[in-house]
């Protein structure tokens, strides 16, 4: 649903940089919409490694990525940021008042002051297995997500994978499907048991099928599938009738949009200079993995530091000519009140 | 030291010196070897580091751990000599190891 904001900042990407800049900048009373293409914050932390252990956050011996992302959320919960998730930003131009448009996929657009962009290794997007010939599927009979269900009924729906997509895909496709077959390399899968065994109840009762293999080729014409290749886990070849295929490969981080914003460029990141953390946009800035400077070392705690410091030339971006007071929450009684500790 | 080769898809080999301690992947950025991409630089967490391991150094090789398994599901191409290069572990048992580079990581 289309939906318009006015605000302060515009934060892009909901990783640990990104909440860290909801911090920082609301000490400074700049009000903040964060938006994220995953359904949850946390960025990498969230997809890549959200029960992995990382060692080295100041002060935190050991954290995982779903605490440090959890720790965060709290830290800047005094600061009333709203979040937007599975919103993914396509446009950022620079509007005739100085102020930001800032638009996204899901019809979101907020006029901003300023924008930070906290974007790590770009957007998560599903991985397209590079089987032969997929693109020509694409528009009509291969999709990476299921966006309307009512798209997959009765049509012959093959869902490749073993995760917990392919596996709460299956489940709830099923039923509208003409047929459904999963399709997996082995017969072991890493979604929930539960989900697991429901589908094997499914298979068991004659309403579906499973078959172990990996897709090698397709067939069809004009861009309408009709059969999936599959080599099985077997060595046995064999095709699978499908006219709707759903590939479950996981997520990977591409540049995407930012590439388009009419920012200087170095190696796919975002240039920036290392006292203000602006881009060559002012107004613009970038913090973490997705900035380039001499000597950046990818680090989350790097991303903190650039936040500090982003809040500082932000607040005169907003307030200019106004001076800056610098002021520590240990004995600032006015940050203490912003954090509502006093 | 340990001589590690990597052959790409289209033949290209490249010979690299890998550290014992350190991993295969990690030999192959330090190399800048093409087509490892290594995402999430070494947490077993993202499957685009994979190799096909040549069949003469498979047993010395090992087998996958439970966690790569689960990882090599976002691969493509998977085959019984498929590893994600940042579960091998360089030594001098490993000296003269090849590997193949798959066509893309995807």
């Amino acid at each position: 649903m289309a939906e318009h904001f006015e605000t302060d900042a515009v934060i892009i990407g909901a990783g640990p940089c990104g909440i860290f800049s909801v911090f920082e900048l609301g000490l400074l009373d700049i009000r903040c919409h964060v938006i994220d293409i995953l359904d949850r914050a946390g960025g990498q932390c969230a997809e890549l490694y959200p029960e992995k252990p990382i060692y080295d956050i100041p002060a935190l011996p050991i954290v995982t990525g779903a605490e440090l992302t959890q720790r965060l959320l709290e830290q800047a919960k005094p600061f009333k940021a709203e979040f937007h998730y599975n919103q993914m930003v396509t446009e950022l131009a620079k509007q005739p008042d100085g102020r930001f448009l800032v638009k996204t996929d899901g019809e979101l657009s907020f006029l901003s002051k300023i924008v930070v962009v906290a974007a790590g290794g770009g957007s998560f997007q599903p991985k397209k297995p590079p089987i032969p010939g997929i693109e020509a599927y694409e528009a009509k009979s291969v999709y990476y997500s299921v966006k309307k269900m009512e798209t997959f009924r009765g049509r012959d729906v093959l869902i490749v994978g073993g995760g917990d997509s392919a596996l709460d895909w299956t489940l709830n496709l099923q039923p509208l499907a003409k047929s459904l077959t999963l399709l997996h390399r082995r017969d072991e899968f890493r979604a929930a048991p539960d989900s697991v065994n429901k589908m094997r109840e499914l298979v068991a009762a004659g309403k579906m099928q499973l078959k172990i293999g990996q897709v090698t080729g397709l067939k069809g014409e004009n861009g309408v599938l009709s059969a999936a290749t599959v080599k099985g886990g077997d060595g046995s070849v064999f095709d699978v009738t499908t006219n709707a295929m759903l590939p479950f490969f996981g997520l990977t981080m591409k540049l995407g949009p930012v590439a388009e914003w009419g920012l200087n460029l170095h190696e796919n990141l975002v240039k920036v200079d290392t006292e203000k953390f602006e881009t060559s946009t002012p107004g613009i800035f970038a913090v973490g993995d997705i900035n380039s400077y001499p000597g950046k070392v990818k680090l989350i705690l790097s991303g903190f530091h650039e936040a500090a410091l982003m809040a500082q030339e932000a607040f005169h971006h907003i307030n200019p000519g106004q001076r800056l007071v610098f002021q520590y929450t240990t004995s600032s009684t006015n940050l203490q009140k912003k954090l509502g500790v006093v | 030291m340990a001589k590690i080769t990597f052959t790409q898809h289209n033949g290209t080999e490249i010979e690299t010196n890998g550290i014992p301690g350190m991993t295969v992947m990690e030999t192959a950025i330090k190399n800048q070897v093409p087509g490892i991409d290594a995402d999430c630089g070494g947490a077993c967490a993202c499957a685009t580091c994979h190799v096909y391991v040549e069949a003469e150094w498979m047993d010395k090789v090992g087998a996958r751990n439970p966690m790569e398994e689960d990882m090599l599901d976002f691969a493509f191409d998977v085959r019984p000599e498929s590893r994600l290069s940042c579960q091998i572990k360089v030594s001098d048992a490993l000296d003269g190891l090849r590997v193949r580079v798959p066509e893309k990581q995807f």
